[in-house]
């Protein structure tokens, strides 16, 4: 009957595994448009890459002597997993999803302390540390149904774990590169001359409505309260008002125009389920925005002039650097105090 | 609410507050009806300390009669305030009972057992406020023993004795907690004395330009009875403000900034502002004790939550015993795990519930187990930033969190955590469970205590230090004495050199050691002191081994009986020693005669004895030789007893030798007499 | 054969050389003014971290001379064991060295503050107590009974051993309700044990729709 508690004795709806249960939920959508446009590639990718990460989870956690099911009912390891099995392209071998799980969780994640103490996002550690090491294999995405017949079950799990390498119709180079590439073409012709850009309904076909799920998702996200509009809007609108600027009126010097940015790429994954990562985003909402728009910044200028035709996980990871500094600069104002703090923050 | 009451509302500015949260208010559940009058106790328990500051200094005795309304104890020094008999009976007992405490202590009471008539002191009422000085109106007050009744305790009396001109009064009637209604229920009941004691402690505080009464705007109906009774008031001075619902709009500094933009500086009073914020439950009591002289003996406390088959709000006698109220709203104990005084988000639990009902008591919370589930094991922080998002104070909860854990004080200090007024926004919507507040508490009291250490040690150092200079001076002043007796040794020496006279100064030392040896080595006093020793620790067993006897439980048993094994075995040693000491002192009556030759010892007693005789006058001479005789003549008289006796063939000898003795007895005294003679 | 003087680039370089190092030597003496630190010498610093009891059980006569002697490198820092620990780490930050664990040969760290006690019956007012305090925190004269003066004690003992008739007895000083309070948390380990995973899940949103349709 009688026990001693510290106040508060209420306590709010929202917990750590249902925020991560939701974000997972609001990323099907997008998983869903993804192997609607490029196959079984991805789906087959993600199930693999779950598996991996609570595999990896699971053993770190029993190496650290901590309860197992207690830490992997948290969700967390499968928002990464999803994340980087959305991001490898579609008919990657197996063993490219098993390292990047591996550098995800056991490095980037529990190297660092585990949950909640990890500097960079791992699902993006994961993805550079890919995409640096095997180029090969990371920049050929494949092509989407509106440019050839896709591979059926069968032949995308032999891609997948035969080590068979797919066919050319079946891979193909990415909008972004395309744009990347170009040289001497107007923006017009480009569109006109590559099935990528011509097969589009506005922006690049099959990506475009990959990112419309995951603005959806994003939404979703944002109308369940499960973090502020801050970050991705800074995102977004940095990105806008950057690729306006640089349009150009479509001349062959154009780096694409703004809703071709938007919604190219691996930008609304970006703006709303790996910027909005708490752990290492920025903690204050200013922070937010300027975090927010310094992976904007990034993503065009890498983009734009960078080696990478996609930047999204370079952004956010010197972001992550940044965000310490931002953190420090946009304390608040303490109730009752005439200055804001300038406290050394301190980062897990 | 009439239309021009609405819009003359709403015309007011009022300001946000950073963060806050939206908890379900559950208020309705114990609003239903009106406010119940609890049955009086068969007993109450008044704590000495029911408010912040000085606790009150018992006036009455046991076994006092007590009539209710009566003070019992005075307020002591300036922070304090008064208690009053809430029954009438005797009084039963002064001592120390559990107390409505988070750390579940005890504390010093004084217990009164009702007679059940209920019979007041008789009151002093004051018709017209006005006409009495309001120093003196302040005194009534705090001997009224009234006491901030919104969950603080602070005296009202010294808030009201304000440093500054206060010009903006603030009745607060927020009562943001979810749960709580017992401001809600009284303004409702009693608009009218809410406002006529407003306006009571304005004149108090020096009539103050306004009067503000703020309000969340989930209590319609008592804004309506409170405008209703502003409107009858008349005193222009007077509005209410209504603002949005939100948690914790009711702590005092919020409530400030909602209602003039203004803050309290960090460390600061309200008062520096010139703001003076009140409790309407404070306002209330006392407009009782000025208009009808009636002292704070009763308060409405809410009885809420899903465990209790009655929730409503009573009006309990301070000191009734929370079990009794419990019982009253028909608790069911199967149904909750805890009982919290106060709301959800800022109560304590209980852990006892013979404990009373005290001035501060305005919510007891019984949950049921679905209802409040106890949080799940905390999970990592994810910085998610919910918490500073939620905080009212823009702390960082976060940082706070990370540094208490790692107790880094200093840290802690620049991220104001003396800031946080521990309202639980943070923890409530933490989504990784983490009892926040709980960590700040036990930093700010780890962070108190050892500045309090820290004093404790600068002031040991200060002693040590001044011991240490004090010893030094007085080596240094021993020192000087010594030299200077050393000089005036050698002068003497110098001057005595052809004199010829012993060295006086080594005389002195010599005796000096010669005291200080017989006394370290007199055996008898040694004795003496252990066996003294011996006495008192015989005693002491003897008081411990009752102590056991008497002991109820094991554990103090035990703690007694490890007491009586040591005080046993330091009896044993101080036995030890003195059977030592015992045997030494027979071993030296005994060891020289077996160590030296009989011969030998008797010429050395000659040796001394001649040497002894040397140097004595003639008659003493003489003297001590007939003492010596005599000596000698009685052991030979026993010697011939005791060969008459045995009938040994000795006999004859001895008579001879005794003869002999006798003869050089006469001529001695022969010769003494006529040494006399010369 | 020219002379390595009449080099003019060689004099211009040591004119600039030695002009650099004049500016420079201004610069930093001018700095080493304008910045003084007047910061507490070390032995200070050190003497303010430890705990004042006055013990001895470092092995030195007193908190400071103990403080000369880490500031002088002939003691290591973990040899107070009424600071315990917590001293330690304070001056493994402040000196910079590794913190080490409390040396068992000075003694163990006591949990509870204590102060010396008196029993007024027993004593027989030697003064040896009084001597023995470093604080002076006995009261007392010879042949007259002592006492403690509880609020200047520092807990140190070192009247016990003196007194020849084993008066005095170190008694803790109980927790009260002025200097409670709340303790840290039990680590998340802790607070899992024994916990059910199902417990996580049912006390998520679905709960409160639930009390909300109620």
């Amino acid at each position: 009957m009688f026990k001693q508690l510290s106040s508060p004795h209420a306590h709010g709806p929202t917990k750590t595994s249902w925020v991560m249960q939701q974000v997972s939920l609001a990323l099907l959508p997008g998983l869903a448009v993804l192997t609607s446009f490029y196959g079984w590639g991805n789906l087959i990718n993600m199930l693999l890459a779950i598996i991996f990460a609570l595999g990896f989870e699971a053993a770190i956690m029993a190496l650290r002597k901590r309860p197992v099911m207690f830490y992997l009912s948290d969700f967390s390891a499968v928002v990464t997993a999803m994340l980087l099995a959305l991001s490898i392209p579609p008919y990657a071998p197996w063993w490219v999803t098993l390292i990047g799980i591996f550098f995800a969780i056991p490095v980037a994640k529990h190297l660092y302390g585990g949950m909640g103490f990890n500097p960079f996002n791992p699902a993006m550690v994961g993805y550079i540390v890919l995409l640096i090491s095997f180029p090969v294999q990371m920049v050929e995405w494949a092509a989407p149904r509106t440019m050839t017949d896709l591979p059926g079950l069968g032949e995308a799990l032999s891609y997948i774990f035969l080590g068979i390498h797919p066919p050319d119709g079946v891979t193909a180079a990415t909008a972004l590169d395309l744009v990347k590439q170009n040289s001497g073409l107007l923006m017009e012709q480009l569109w006109e001359q590559t099935p990528q850009l011509s097969t589009a309904s506005f922006a690049s076909a099959g990506s475009e409505w990959v990112n419309v799920a995951f603005l959806l998702g994003g939404l979703y996200l944002l109308w369940r309260k499960l973090y502020t509009w801050h970050a991705p809007v800074a995102m977004l609108a940095t990105l806008l008002l950057l690729s306006a600027i640089f349009y150009d009126g479509g001349s062959s010097a154009s780096k694409g125009s703004p809703l071709f940015h938007l919604f190219t790429g691996a930008t609304m994954l970006g703006a709303f389920f790996i910027i909005t990562d708490p752990v290492s985003g920025c903690t204050s909402n200013r922070g937010r925005l300027i975090f927010g728009a310094g992976v904007g910044l990034l993503v065009f200028i890498i983009r734009a002039w960078g080696n990478y035709p996609d930047a999204v996980a370079f952004g956010v990871l010197l972001m992550n650097f940044a965000a310490p500094l931002v953190d420090y600069y946009t304390q608040p104002r303490v109730y009752g105090h005439e200055k804001r703090s300038n406290v050394r923050i301190h980062r897990e | 609410m009439s239309q021009n009451l609405t819009q003359r509302i709403k015309t007011a500015q009022i300001w946000d507050i950073p963060g806050g949260i939206h908890p379900p208010e559950n208020k309705a559940q114990s609003l239903k009806d009106p406010i119940a009058e609890a049955p009086l106790p068969k007993q109450v328990i008044l704590p000495l300390a029911m408010h912040i500051g000085a606790p009150a200094e018992p006036l009455v005795q046991v076994g006092d009669k007590v009539k209710t309304g009566q003070m019992v104890a005075e307020p002591k020094g300036l922070v304090s305030a008064a208690i009053h008999a809430s029954i009438s009976g005797t009084v039963t007992g002064i001592e120390d009972r559990p107390l409505a405490h988070s750390s579940g202590m005890s504390g010093p009471c004084i217990i009164i057992e009702s007679d059940n008539q209920d019979d007041w002191v008789d009151l002093e009422p004051i018709d017209n406020f006005r006409d009495i000085d309001p120093a003196t109106l302040v005194e009534k007050v705090r001997y009224a023993g009234l006491a901030g009744m919104g969950g603080a305790g602070f005296p009202t009396a010294v808030k009201l004795q304000p440093r500054h001109t206060i010009h903006t009064l603030i009745l607060n009637g927020t009562e943001c907690e979810p749960y709580i209604t017992a401001d809600h229920a009284l303004m409702r009941e009693r608009a009218e004395d809410v406002i006529q004691g407003a306006l009571l402690m304005a004149y108090m505080v020096g009539e103050p330009e306004q009067i503000l009464v703020g309000i969340e705007d989930n209590k319609p109906d008592a804004i309506e009875a409170l405008q209703k009774a502003i409107d009858r008031a008349g005193d222009s001075r007077l509005s209410q403000r209504v603002f949005p619902t939100k948690y914790p709009s009711g702590g005092e500094k919020q409530l400030i900034q909602i209602l003039t933009g203004k803050e309290v500086k960090s460390g600061g009073l309200p008062a520096d502002l010139g703001i003076l914020v009140q409790n309407v439950g404070s306002a209330v009591a006392a407009w009782e004790a000025i208009t009808q002289g009636k002292p704070l003996v009763s308060r409405v406390t809410t009885l809420v939550g899903d465990a209790l088959g009655r929730q409503n709000n009573y009006l309990a006698r301070i000191g009734t015993p929370i079990a009794d109220l419990l019982e009253l709203a028909e608790i069911d104990r199967n149904k909750s795990d805890r009982v919290v005084v106060g709301g959800p988000m800022m109560g304590f639990t209980l852990l006892n519930d013979q404990v009373p009902v005290t001035k501060i008591t305005n919510c007891l919370l019984v949950p049921s187990l679905k209802e409040l589930p106890a949080p799940p094991p905390a999970q990592a922080c994810i910085r998610c930033g919910l918490c500073a998002e939620a905080c009212p104070a823009s702390l960082l909860p976060q940082q706070l969190f990370w540094y208490a854990q790692v107790e880094d004080h200093d840290k802690l200090r620049d991220y104001n955590l003396f800031d946080c007024i521990e309202c639980g926004a943070c923890a409530y919507v933490c989504p990784s469970s983490i009892p926040l507040v709980q960590y700040y508490r036990a930093a700010k009291g780890d962070i108190r205590e050892s500045e309090r250490e820290k004093v404790k040690s600068d002031h040991a150092r200060l002693r040590f230090e001044a011991r240490k200079e004090r010893l030094e001076k007085e080596a240094e002043e021993r020192e000087a004495k010594r030299k200077a007796r050393m000089e005036a040794a050698k002068a003497k020496q110098a001057a005595s050199d052809s004199g010829k006279s012993s060295d006086g100064a080594s005389d002195l030392v010599a005796a000096a050691m010669a005291r200080v040896k017989q006394t370290s080595a007199n055996p008898e006093e040694t004795r003496l002191k252990l066996e003294r020793q011996k006495k008192t620790f015989e005693e002491r067993i003897e008081g411990i081994e009752a102590k056991i006897a008497e002991a109820e439980s094991d554990d103090i048993k035990a703690k007694f009986s490890s007491q009586l094994k040591n005080t046993q075995k330091k009896l044993d040693g101080i036995l030890e020693k003195l059977d030592s000491l015992e045997n030494t002192a027979s071993q030296e009556e005994i060891a020289p005669a077996p160590e030296k030759d009989a011969a030998a010892a008797a010429i050395e007693r000659a040796k001394q004895k001649s040497e002894a005789l040397a140097g004595m006058s003639e008659s003493e001479k003489l003297k001590s030789t007939l003492a010596s005789l005599k000596s000698r003549q009685e052991k030979a008289a026993a010697k011939v007893a005791e060969a008459q006796a045995s009938g040994a063939d000795t006999l004859e000898a001895l008579k001879t030798g005794l003869g002999k003795i006798e003869e050089k007895i006469l001529a001695t005294e022969k010769q003494l007499t006529e040494l006399g003679e010369d | 054969m020219q002379s390595a003087f009449s080099d003019p680039i060689l004099i211009f370089a040591v004119i600039a050389l030695v002009g650099l190092a004049v500016l420079f030597g201004a610069v930093l003496g001018f700095a080493s003014e304008k910045f003084k630190v007047e910061g507490d010498p070390i032995v200070e610093q050190i003497d303010s971290i430890l705990p004042q009891t006055q013990c001895g059980q470092c092995g030195y006569p007193g908190c400071r001379p103990y403080a000369q002697a880490i500031a002088s490198g002939e003691a290591n820092i973990n040899r107070c064991p009424p600071g315990g620990q917590a001293t330690i780490n304070h001056l493994a930050d402040l000196l910079d060295v590794e913190a080490l664990p409390l040396d068992a040969e000075s003694g163990v760290e006591e949990e509870e503050t204590k102060v010396a006690y008196i029993i007024e019956d027993l004593c027989i007012g030697c003064t040896k107590c009084i001597q023995a305090c470093p604080v002076d925190a006995i009261l007392g004269a010879a042949k007259q009974m002592h006492t403690v003066i509880t609020s200047e004690c520092t807990g140190c003992d070192l009247c016990v051993e003196p007194c020849p008739v084993d008066c005095i007895e170190m008694i803790t000083v109980e927790e009260g309700l002025s200097n409670w309070h709340w303790t840290l948390p039990p680590s998340s380990s802790k607070q899992i044990e024994g916990f059910k995973i199902t417990d996580v899940i049912t006390t998520d949103r679905v709960k409160t729709k639930q009390d909300d349709a109620a």
